[in-house]
């Protein structure tokens, strides 16, 4: 009778392991991909094949040279969720090129080089975005126009997609259009008001257009908060964030601010929220941690979107707050049980 | 009426938890069963937390069911007593149940069969003996805590007293998957229980009792009520949701009370009791029945058992035992597990016995427990986070633990952690946390008594050095001595007998040496003692099982060796006087004073060890052997105390014919000296402790446990200097006893200013040197003087100066009634203390000389480089050279009125 020797405990909760944490991630996005596919054509979706596969063989290249258990790691799925999240983040018709660079450098770079899934201090998939948009930002601000506001009045097909997206697709031009965030950006003198009347990225179609989206992403984070993958302090405080600062500066200066409903359901908002900001592991660990981390980025991205370089700032803010992160987590360590008050710092030594 | 006894309980709840699949009724389908008498019972000794108990019987000895088979060995101990009648065939190694797979000392019992009873002898008058006759009885009906980690319940309710009781609460949660054996025992035994919670409660008497149960056990939760209804008692049920771990005892006192247990501390400080179900039950059959602990209930249970059932079994029963009457099947075995699937710990064999925590067997098959999954990278998904009900950081805790950052792993609380398994239940990644963990706690236990050791390495090397530097002294101040008590002596010789006194003075010396190295050495080991009996207790409290049993025995080889040393003492003096008493009655008065001392000092020790004890007896009121103990030191205290006044009746009545001067003066001198070298001592100990403050040293602590002692120390000698004084007077029956009494209080007042000068001088030093980095660092004088520091080194400055003058004044105070004294007694010697102050003062005097003129010599650079500032420095000078010249003065008239003495002598 060969007995196991196993200190407790003996049990797990079953199947709710990484990789099914992973694949529930991916299949949230799921509703976002299906709007998307909807309204810009069949980009967001040659995009994300591109997309998995470079991560897939990157990251498999970067585990053989470790000389780690390809296989196992594969297993994971953190690199396809990586992918995932890149793929529906760029935009639909940019050269496939900029994926495969942004993909990779989030595999090998942001996640690997320092040491694989768990140990990278920043959201590979918000590094590899920030790097493709530093580098490349025209293609990067080529996105895909409602067809009943584009001149070629259609959707690309999947064919039309799949050529502009190889670069051989001259007509490309007459499908394009700046989104919300852009064309407010650039109203240059225009109060607002004017500009909703007179900019065409401002028109309600296109507006409606990235309404939907963001309500998908909406459903998607959800989910993930329902089956308890993800809890509600980051999003919330994201989105409490931008709409506190984008409602006080709306208060106070309506000719020359959008609406806070204007900011929470346009560009990356909700998919921020719910699925970048979340990403656990270079995020805050404890629930006030969170909390503070997410009201951090939606700040910053309600100061990029209006005073900075970029149209919108998901992926700066996500990855400044990655930064602050550590130090936030010294300073909202929980109370422990037994304790008077929570212990903050690492002032070793120092007990209550 | 169904529930108007029945106060519901407020229920609050804990962060975290977790909600396995409980697996309860696969044990619940089947009555209690009873398995049959094994072919031998194993009863290892130490079934409880602390000390193992003491066998009583021998090997072929026959005993009956319930005697005692082994008794406590300690206050942290519990009796044992045969499960049946049979007999005894070994007493040895055998393996016991314990997460590492040890063994440990058993005693073998192979039953005859017959299972005849002892005599029984309930405890029927509980309720108007005293309480502690109670807990002395349970002690030795052998009752433990039966719910987890086996806490003797006697040493449980003792800790009690310690604050008035809020809540009596009964654990019977039993939140572990697959355990039933306490919802199986409320079912059988419900009025069992409820009368032995009537008698705790009796015997502490706490404002609510509380049974706190999971809401997954309807069928006991209605036969409490039913039983309780029926009494009309006020014990109060609370149900509480199902959800591990609220079956934990700091778990369920937040449900219940809405308290946490402060970190670090027991529930019995914020005044609350828990007790287990079993328990209650055992406290019962204990007193009403006069039965001993030697069964309990447990749950046989797994799939790898055909008949999965509770059982009421023998202590000592082996486990294969029990697999067998549970029809185990040995292929579907995989893992066998004593307790439950969340805290339990894994067996490597079934020959291991039942003691009396063992709540459950758990004869998993592989299906049911798998291997754990390989474990991955921590994900950060903060899962632990949620389901941790101590509110930790699993995952940090992880990381640090990982990486080895035992200092940031502690800060983050990982000594809170309860080890409940809920973070590695819920982690995705698979990860062994609670593995983890524990190895952690042990590296940092294992790191802090590594420099627990070191500092013990470290006082061992001060206390021999200390030492040392009191044996040189010792020695200076002897040929001191000699040289003075040259001349002395002739005119002594030609007084009286003559040749007599050489002899005397040459043996005592020499045995005095060597029982004052003795007596420190006995110190020494005393105080070594002392730091081990603490260790000892703290391990006790901490139920670090594995330090008990090495301390204790470190702490009896140090009495041991203590023991040795005084015997050597004792037999010192006693060596001496057989010499002199051949001489003149004049020569022996030194050794019946020095018998005297002894006697006083034995008096004084005796009455200390008294002391303790009785303290000890307030503690553990049951102990026969303290009490035993106690007697014989009061006999002993007696007898030391008559020797004494048969001693001091002998000095006095040798007082009319010799002189006890000399030989009291001698005392005298010696104890001064020791004094001084004590203080000393503490002066130096209070400037490492300064350092150490300043520069933030974790030896503080430590530095300041010397200072404490150090101070005892010289405490204690000024005692004894006041008292031989005091003594020596009585002897000539003088009047000056009040002159001993302001020249101690002097010395208490003098240290203290000493301490306040060493202050004062220390400021000093920090300010300067405070300055002079600021002007290594090239900061300008402007920025130097807009710094606090000038400001605060003239303040520390004048105050040493205060200081100083007040020292002078009262030196001169000291000195009078010194010698006032000294007149009466022994002229030349005391005459050296003046001329010690004021060689002391010299020295003062000459440090403020030097300070001065450095000052000076720094005003004087400052000036050169400020020349704007040429005013203000320069009436600065001036005011120090003034000070350097009153320095002086006083400096040289020091010196004449030192040198005059001299000459004078
Ligand atoms: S549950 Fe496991 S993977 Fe998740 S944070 Fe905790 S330790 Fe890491
Ligand atoms: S084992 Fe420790 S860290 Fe894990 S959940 Fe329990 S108390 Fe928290």
């Amino acid at each position: 009778m060969a007995l196991l020797r196993i200190t407790s405990p003996h049990t797990q909760r079953a199947g709710r392991r990484t990789s099914w944490v992973m694949q529930m991630v991916i299949l949230a996005t799921i509703p976002g991909i299906v709007v998307q596919t909807w309204l810009f054509g069949w980009g967001t979706f040659i995009n994300l094949m591109i997309a998995c596969i470079t991560a897939l063989l990157s990251e498999a290249a970067i585990l053989a040279i470790r000389r780690r258990p390809v296989g196992f790691f594969l297993k994971d799925y953190s690199a396809l969720l990586t992918a995932v999240l890149l793929g529906v983040a760029l935009p639909p018709v940019v050269p496939w090129w900029v994926t495969v660079t942004a993909v990779a450098f989030a595999i090998i770079f942001a996640k690997q080089l320092y040491g694989g899934l768990g140990n990278n201090p920043f959201n590979p998939a918000m590094v590899g975005y920030a790097i493709v948009l530093v580098s490349f930002p025209v293609p990067m601000s080529q996105w895909l126009g409602v067809h009943s506001m584009v001149s070629a009045g259609e959707t690309l097909s999947f064919m039309q997609s799949l050529q502009a997206i190889f670069h051989q697709l001259p007509v490309i031009d007459s499908y394009t259009m700046a989104t919300p965030l852009d064309g407010f950006k650039h109203k240059d003198l225009l109060d607002s008001q004017a500009a909703f009347s007179s900019i065409a990225a401002l028109q309600g179609p296109s507006l409606n257009s990235w309404l939907w989206v963001n309500l998908a992403y909406l459903v998607g984070g959800l989910a993930l908060i329902w089956l308890r993958i993800i809890t509600w302090h980051t999003p919330v405080a994201l989105l409490g964030a931008l709409l506190i600062m984008s409602g006080a500066f709306h208060l106070f200066d309506p000719s020359n601010t959008a609406t806070p409903f204007f900011h929470l359901t346009t560009g990356a908002a909700m998919f921020g929220a719910f699925f970048i900001a979340t990403d656990p592991v270079s995020s805050c660990t404890s629930n006030r941690g969170k909390l503070i981390y997410g009201a951090g980025i939606g700040i910053l991205i309600y100061i990029i979107r209006s005073w900075g370089g970029y149209p919108d700032g998901v992926a700066f803010g996500v990855l400044l707050m990655n930064f602050a992160a550590p130090l936030i987590d010294y300073y909202t360590q929980p109370r422990t049980y037994g304790h008077k008050k929570a212990k903050t710092g690492l002032k070793v030594g120092e007990d209550n | 009426m169904p529930t108007v006894n029945m106060q519901t309980a407020n229920i609050f709840s804990f962060h975290g938890g977790i909600h396995p699949p409980e697996n309860k009724t696969q044990s619940l389908q089947l009555p209690l069963g009873r398995p049959s008498l094994p072919n031998e019972l194993i009863l290892p000794l130490g079934q409880h937390i602390g000390q193992s108990s003491r066998p009583l019987v021998k090997v072929g000895d026959k005993v009956l069911k319930g005697e005692t088979i082994a008794i406590n060995n300690g206050f942290l101990s519990s009796f044992l007593h045969a499960p049946t009648s049979g007999t005894i065939t070994a007493i040895e190694e055998r393996l016991i149940a314990h997460p590492s797979g040890l063994s440990d000392l058993c005693i073998i019992l192979t039953p005859d069969g017959s299972d005849t009873w002892t005599k029984l002898e309930p405890l029927s008058h509980w309720q108007d003996i005293s309480k502690t006759d109670v807990l002395a009885y349970l002690s030795e009906m052998g009752i433990i805590g039966m719910g987890g980690a086996g806490f003797p319940t006697q040493v449980k309710l003792q800790g009690a007293y310690k604050n008035p009781l809020t809540h009596f609460i009964i654990n019977a949660a039993e939140c572990e998957p697959y355990i039933t054996a306490d919802d199986m025992l409320i079912r059988e035994k419900t009025l069992e229980l409820v009368l032995g919670i009537e008698i705790l409660q009796h015997l502490v008497q706490a404002d609510h009792v509380v049974i706190g149960i999971e809401d997954n056990k309807p069928t006991a939760i209605a036969a409490l009520r039913t039983v309780l209804n029926k009494r009309k008692s006020k014990i109060q049920v609370a149900v509480v949701p199902t959800k591990y771990p609220s079956g934990g005892e700091k778990q369920l006192i937040q449900l219940l009370t809405g308290k946490e247990v402060p970190s670090g501390q027991y529930p019995a400080d914020i005044g609350i009791l828990c007790q287990n179900v079993g328990t209650c039950v055992a406290v019962h059959d204990a007193i009403t029945l006069g039965k001993p602990l030697i069964s309990r209930f447990t749950t046989l249970t797994g799939d790898a058992l055909k008949n999965p059932q509770n059982v009421e079994v023998l202590l000592g029963t082996p486990v294969a035992h029990l697999l067998d009457y549970a029809e185990s099947e040995p292929k579907k075995l995989s893992r066998l597990i004593m307790g439950g699937p969340m805290m339990g710990y894994t067996l490597d064999s079934a020959a291991v016995p039942i003691v009396k925590t063992s709540n459950c067997i758990l004869a998993a098959s592989k299906k049911e427990l798998p291997p754990p999954a390989p474990e991955q990278a921590c994900i950060r998904c903060g899962m632990c986070e949620q389901a941790c009900p101590a509110s930790l950081l699993p995952q940090q805790l992880l990381w640090f633990s990982k990486s080895q950052e035992f200092e940031k792993a502690e800060h983050h609380n990982l000594f809170d952690c309860i080890e409940c398994g809920a973070c590695s239940y819920v982690c995705p990644s698979s990860i062994p946390l609670v593995q983890y963990y524990r190895h952690t706690k042990s590296s940092i236990r294992e790191a802090r008594e590594a420099t627990v050791k070191s500092d013990l390495a470290k006082q061992r090397f001060e206390a021999r050095k200390a030492r040392q530097d009191a044996e040189a002294a010792e020695k200076e101040a002897k040929r001191l001595a000699r040289q003075k008590a040259t001349p002395s002596k002739t005119t002594d010789e030609k007084k009286s007998a003559p040749a007599k006194a050489a002899p005397t003075a040459a043996a005592a010396p020499a045995t005095t040496d060597e029982s004052k190295k003795l007596k420190v050495d006995i110190a020494i080991g005393k105080s070594k003692l002392k730091k081990l009996e603490k260790q000892l207790l703290e391990a006790q409290e901490n139920e670090h099982v594995e330090d008990i049993n090495s301390l204790q025995l470190q702490v009896t080889d140090q009495e041991k060796a203590i023991a040795l040393l005084e015997e050597q003492l004792a037999q010192m003096p006693s060596a001496t006087p057989a010499a002199p008493a051949v001489n003149t009655a004049k020569a022996s008065t030194a050794p019946v004073n020095d018998e005297l001392k002894k006697a006083k000092v034995d008096v004084a020790l005796i009455g200390v060890k008294l002391k303790k004890l009785q303290k000890q007896l307030i503690e553990t009121p049951d102990d026969q052997e303290l009490k035993d103990k106690i007697n014989a030191f009061e006999t002993d205290l007696k007898a030391a105390q008559d020797t004494v006044s048969r001693l001091s009746a002998t000095t006095e009545s040798h007082t009319a014919a010799s002189e006890p001067k000399a030989a009291a003066s001698d005392e005298l001198k010696k104890l001064k000296i020791d004094a001084a070298i004590a203080k000393a001592a503490v002066k130096k100990v209070e400037k490492a402790l300064k350092k150490a403050e300043e520069i933030n040293a974790p030896e503080i602590e430590a530095i300041r446990q010397q200072l404490k002692e150090a101070q005892q120390r010289a405490d204690d000698l000024e005692k004894a200097l006041a008292n031989p004084e005091a003594a020596s007077q009585n002897a000539e029956a003088q009047t000056k006893k009040a002159d001993a009494a302001p020249n101690n209080v002097d010395a208490d007042a003098a240290k203290k200013r000493k301490i306040d000068l060493a202050i004062a001088k220390a400021g000093i030093k920090k300010a300067e040197k405070n300055i002079q980095l600021l002007q290594e660092q090239g900061k300008d004088e402007a920025e130097i003087n807009a710094s606090e520091w000038p400001s605060k080194l003239k303040e520390a400055q004048e105050k040493l100066a205060a200081l100083e003058a007040e020292e002078s004044a009262p030196a001169t105070a000291v000195s009078a009634p010194v010698e006032k004294t000294a007149d009466t007694v022994a002229q030349s010697e005391v005459k050296a203390e003046p001329e010690m102050d004021l060689a002391t003062q010299i020295k003062k005097e000459k440090i403020a000389v030097a300070l001065a003129k450095a000052q000076i010599n720094k005003l004087n650079k400052r000036l050169e480089s400020t020349p704007e500032d040429a005013d203000s420095i320069n009436q600065e000078i001036n005011a120090t050279q003034q000070r350097l010249q009153r320095a002086e003065a006083l400096l040289e008239k020091l010196i004449h009125s030192q040198t005059n003495m001299q000459e004078n002598r």
